[in-house]
């Protein structure tokens, strides 16, 4: 990596842009374009491109493949749970109009804690994918 | 309270278990955790059918959206009937998995294993209780996505090319079924199904519908291995842990069935699929063809697991050969023979598990003596090899039972004799394994092995038990199979 100092200082510069580009089209998903998978690809692409340039032992000290894994259940656990909630209050599954003390509220916070779910389960299955082909061994 | 959500429940519960399934330890609990979680499902199934018979079809809006707008399920008495069964042979499977699962798969796969399997549980599931159409394509992709891990995880590693090859073909049949379905949706404006059979007697037969029509018989039929889309099934089958094909054997081409029903009944409609494009004209002579093909392929084959394969091909030849004679009595006999066929086969790959714990082969020459040295495994493997035959006292002479009277109603005597024949050539591939396990003597190495592990062995029997049940007492099948006949037609 020090050889290459114009791909090391580029990436310096490039990944927190796309880590922070990655947020804004999750948490603006639910007034412009975007959404869960889009910003779960998007983040994964920026820690895939540090561990292509750092090394997967580098990308693994912040992310690790367990971490990815469990991740990847919580997201689909939050999703459902959300689902699951709207029964619990009286509505029926996936009913975001009894989540907040009005339907709009209530259709908001449900929209933006599905699409969440969604992001970090795509982002850390995204990864979860890189590792399992770069760590791959015959 | 909780009881108007059964619709949806009996698809969450499994969807939420997988992701929980993945972290939980290496111990026997992602066994535990996955066996429960399929026989809660079991369980609202069968609520499910009694409340459908009973009051009529259940109806569930997802998120409080009303009907053509929202997604919706939508379960009467065929798909309660089919979650019963899909439900019943996951429950089977699961129980009995224990110790096949110990020996073919890694034990850091554990959970995973059991993860994909309840995935596939849920797509199964999905595919029979939603009303959407496009809900069908996207619990389609999540049944096969995790079938084709399931396969691969095989410790042949010819599992890995056999889940390949499932793999292009599953979706390409994926595939046009969503091309029919947005040819459908182009030409209505609209993704339920009850809605869709609506705006269908409305605008008629445009080209656009018919080539919908083609893609669904295309995909579908690639999904339900009706021959000649049949290439990917034996491989799959034979190189799958023999958990994995019990339960795709017994559950996956049955849920594509269901899945041919819903298409050609509740959205095109009787007179359209049968009357106007002749369906039963393209789908009878595939029918002869698969069964009297596969039943001698069968006969040829070198090893157990791949004769119950080509057997299988088969069996799904008798059920889409009783849709195709386009009458109430022939879609009963499809609807009999879906539900006796998922137990049959479903007891002799469970059967094959049992030999393979202890034998580590399924050619016919490594089973040769089993009769000796694994008594209750061979007798329960002679028993549903009578059912598959059809024996009376057997499910399996129910189903020819009613085929053949299906035929006969329509005075295609032929037909009949078609039938009665490749019960014969049914005889001979059954036969050729008993010849083994009864009258060879036993190889050295293996003269000295025990009997299968009692649970696998009971869960077995209770499979195989069910068989010579429903062979005895038909009310429930017949009962039901004549309702979702009656309601497909309406």
């Amino acid at each position: 990596m020090r050889k290459n100092p114009i791909l090391r200082e580029t990436s310096h510069l490039l990944i927190p842009a796309i880590l922070l580009f990655a947020l804004y089209v999750q948490f603006h998903g639910d007034y412009g374009p975007g959404g869960g998978f889009q910003a779960g690809v998007i983040f994964a692409s920026g820690v895939i491109l540090y561990a292509l340039l750092h090394g997967i032992k580098k990308a693994e000290k912040v992310i690790s493949l367990t971490l990815a894994k469990t991740l990847a259940a919580i997201g689909l656990l939050l999703y459902a749970g959300i689902g699951v909630l709207g029964i619990f209050l009286g509505g029926n599954f996936l009913d975001y109009n009894v989540l907040a003390h009005d339907p709009t509220h209530g259709q908001h916070w449900g929209i933006f804690f599905i699409e969440l779910g969604v992001g970090i389960t795509v982002a850390t299955v995204m990864i979860s994918i890189f590792y399992a082909f770069a760590k791959f061994k015959k | 309270m909780i009881g108007a959500h059964y619709p949806v429940l009996q698809v969450v519960i499994p969807l939420i278990a997988a992701p929980l399934c993945s972290l939980l330890p290496k111990t026997k609990l992602p066994w535990l955790f996955a066996t429960a979680i399929a026989w809660i499902c079991f369980a609202i199934a069968i609520v499910l059918l009694l409340q459908v018979y009973q009051y009529g079809p259940l109806s569930y809006e997802f998120g409080s959206w009303p009907a053509p707008w929202g997604i919706q399920y939508y379960i009467d008495i065929v798909g309660a009937f089919v979650l019963v069964i899909v439900s019943a042979v996951a429950s089977i499977a699961l129980l009995a998995s224990r110790c096949l699962v110990e020996t073919d798969i890694a034990p850091h796969k554990h959970a995973l294993f059991y993860t994909a399997f309840l995935l596939c549980f849920t797509g199964l599931l999905g595919i029979v209780a939603t009303g959407d159409a496009f809900n069908v394509f996207v619990f389609l992709e999540i049944s096969s996505l995790s079938s084709y891990a399931l396969i691969a995880m095989g410790d042949n590693r010819k599992a890995l090319t056999a889940s390949y090859e499932y793999l292009i073909m599953g979706t390409i049949g994926a595939t046009f079924i969503l091309i029919g379905i947005g040819l459908l949706y182009s030409q209505t404006g609209t993704l339920n199904m009850l809605d869709l059979r609506e705006r269908m007697h409305a605008i008629g037969g445009f080209r656009s519908v018919h080539a919908a029509f083609a893609f669904f018989t295309v995909g579908i039929s690639l999904k339900l291995a009706l021959f000649p889309l049949h290439h990917w099934l034996p491989n799959a089958y034979a190189y799958a842990p023999s958990v994995v094909s019990t339960f795709l054997a017994a559950t996956a081409t049955k849920v594509a069935l269901y899945l041919m029903y819903r298409v050609f009944y509740t959205i095109f409609g009787f007179e359209f699929s049968f009357d106007l494009l002749n369906l039963g004209l393209i789908l009878l002579p595939l029918s002869i063809i698969a069964v009297v093909i596969s039943s001698f392929t069968a006969i040829f084959q070198p090893g157990v697991k791949r004769l119950l394969a080509y057997s299988s091909l088969g069996q799904i030849g008798y059920m889409t050969l009783g849709l195709s004679l386009a009458s109430k009595a022939g879609l009963i006999a499809s609807i009999i023979h879906l539900f006796n066929h998922a137990f049959i086969k479903g007891g002799l790959f469970m059967c094959m598990a049992c030999m393979l714990t202890r034998m580590k082969s399924t050619r016919y020459a490594d089973l040769a003596g089993a009769g000796r040295t694994m008594p209750w495994t061979s007798a329960a493997f002679v028993i549903g090899g009578l059912a598959l035959i059809g024996i009376p006292l057997t499910s399996g002479f129910i189903s020819k039972w009613y085929l053949v009277l299906a035929t006969l109603e329509k005075d295609w005597w032929w037909l009949a004799i078609i039938i009665v024949f490749t019960s014969l050539l049914a005889v001979v591939y059954v036969w050729r394994v008993v010849e083994q396990l009864y009258f060879r003597e036993p190889h050295a190495d293996c003269a000295y092995v025990k009997e299968a592990p009692p649970l696998l062995l009971a869960c077995t029997w209770i499979m195989i038990l069910s068989t010579v049940y429903f062979g005895i007492d038909t009310r429930f099948p017949v009962t039901m199979a004549t309702a979702a006949a009656e309601a497909l037609l309406q």
